[in-house]
């Protein structure tokens, strides 16, 4: 048992190296799916009924298929049409898009809750919609969407190690070499588990801690 | 004459008639209360004016200008023009009372940076003019609702508006505050030369400050005149056999 801590102690640095291409990942994939979340959110509200079609077919296809599935098109399939994205980007534009089909929702759900009083307010003042949209409404939305967002972040960390899939060294692949060395599995991926967990619960709190001091008046954010 | 209406109408689907054919004039100066029962048009009225709501048919001449005809540019314009006040007050809770005034500017303005020393001047006289100077710091999730309203207020006089549309300003008020928000708006109407219309609940307070009055019943105009003029009769033709009139005091 000693010694078994004892490894994983030693070992922590070198799987350590693979927390900050995770981050990496994560916040790639996340910004990714948060241009076109909130792209196709403005869409499905503003646009008009063609486009609202449209995007809603884009969050079905995005939703229904697996990220693994995703990836390797991605990787495999489309160099064969001349795309070659690079493992990395690879990865990103796969756990992004899926990302955004599920932002999309969320900050959807937010532009709602402000409410059309809003909208009507920043119109009689003389403003444009597109003003009104980014100068009054999306400021309040994006507090709103926080914690919604939170938790798509610690999902999108989580499906991190996909990564591993197109042979990134993350987390989960300098496990892997170790355990090709040392034959002790059960001791490596629990150390993987632990950096994961450490990591969710990091930014879980982070953002809870963001969301809190920037809530909207009248709009509690709950215990998720 | 500042606003002229002629034959508006305008129906939401096509088959109920939320506003027919209805035609007034307002000068300037004019203190206009629009009455009626909940759902009679007051509110589509009164947003048609500056087309937050799309009038079916009809003609709406603000200031020399046709406001149906206007294009994008035009309707900014217009509607920078013209102050609006709401029930909910519709300001942004999380920022300072301050910052409410000054998107009162936004629509002169590109950004929010562009605010300038003058903008910020003429938002504190706004606050002053409303007695709220010393709350201009203060979030507007701090103040109470009568507060609220006085910021909105503020927020419509730093348009520097030729009219003020206010769709029942003080409806989610109480009666002490209700009348004090009415006071304010008719100090801009009695100081200032600003135009206003607004649709209220209370007739005594249509006595008290309005210079005339407009009563809507199912989308058509059923009394035109003087406040004082309106009778137990007249209430009865507006509010429905059955009604009676509520006195706060």
């Amino acid at each position: 048992m000693l010694e078994s801590m004892l490894y994983i102690l030693t070992n922590f640095p070198l799987l350590l190296k693979g927390v900050v291409i995770a981050i990496e990942i994560t916040v790639a994939s996340i910004l990714l799916g948060m241009v076109l979340g909130i792209l196709v959110a403005f869409l499905k509200i503003y646009g008009s009924k063609p486009m609202k079609k449209v995007v809603s077919v884009y969050e079905w296809i995005f939703r229904g298929i697996p990220q693994l599935v995703l990836l390797f098109i991605v990787y495999f399939g489309l160099p064969e049409i001349g795309l070659n994205f690079g493992p990395f980007i690879s990865v990103v534009i796969g756990l992004g898009l899926c990302s955004s089909a599920y932002q999309a929702q969320i900050y959807r759900g937010a532009i709602l809750s402000i409410g059309s009083e809003q909208m009507e307010a920043g119109l009689s003042l003389g403003m444009s919609k597109f003003k009104t949209l980014f100068y009054i409404i999306l400021p309040q939305a994006v507090r709103l969407s926080l914690p919604g967002f939170t938790n798509e972040f610690t999902i999108v960390l989580k499906d991190s190690p996909l990564a591993y899939a197109v042979g990134i060294a993350e987390i989960l692949k300098y496990g892997r070499d170790l355990i090709v060395t040392s034959f002790r599995p059960f001791e490596i991926y629990l150390a993987c588990a632990i950096i994961y967990f450490v990591l969710f619960q990091g930014f879980y709190y982070l953002f809870r801690f963001i969301a809190s001091r920037y809530e909207v008046p009248g709009f509690l954010i709950t215990e998720q | 004459m500042l606003l002229s209406i002629s034959n508006l109408s305008k129906s939401y689907d096509g088959k109920v008639w939320a506003l027919k054919d209805v035609s007034l004039e307002v000068n300037e100066g004019d203190f206009l209360i629009l009455l009626g029962l909940s759902g009679s048009g007051k509110s589509t009225m009164l947003r048609c004016i500056n087309r937050l709501i799309e009038p079916t048919s009809g003609e709406i001449n603000f200031d020399g200008i046709e406001v149906l005809r206007a294009g994008n540019t035009g309707l900014r314009h217009i509607r920078s023009q013209i102050g609006m006040v709401f029930q909910q007050f519709n300001l942004v809770k999380n920022l300072t009372a301050l910052t409410n005034v000054l998107t009162g500017r936004l629509g002169y303005h590109g950004s929010v940076s562009e605010f300038n020393h003058q903008d910020r001047e003429l938002a504190f006289h706004c606050l002053e003019r409303v007695g709220l100077t010393s709350f201009a710091y203060q979030k507007v999730k701090n103040l109470s609702g009568g507060q609220q309203q006085r910021v909105a207020i503020a927020r419509a006089l730093m348009q520097q508006p030729k009219l003020i549309l206010a769709d029942e300003p003080v409806a989610s008020l109480d009666p002490a505050t209700a009348d004090s928000i009415m006071q304010y708006l008719g100090e801009l109407n009695t100081k200032d030369g600003i135009t206003v219309i607004c649709s209220l609940h209370f007739l005594s307070l249509a006595r008290k400050y309005g210079s005339h009055v407009l009563a809507l019943k199912d989308g058509e105009i059923r009394y035109q005149g003087k406040p004082i003029d309106i009778d137990e009769q007249r209430f009865k033709e507006i509010y429905g056999q059955d009604a009676e009139e509520v006195e706060i005091r």
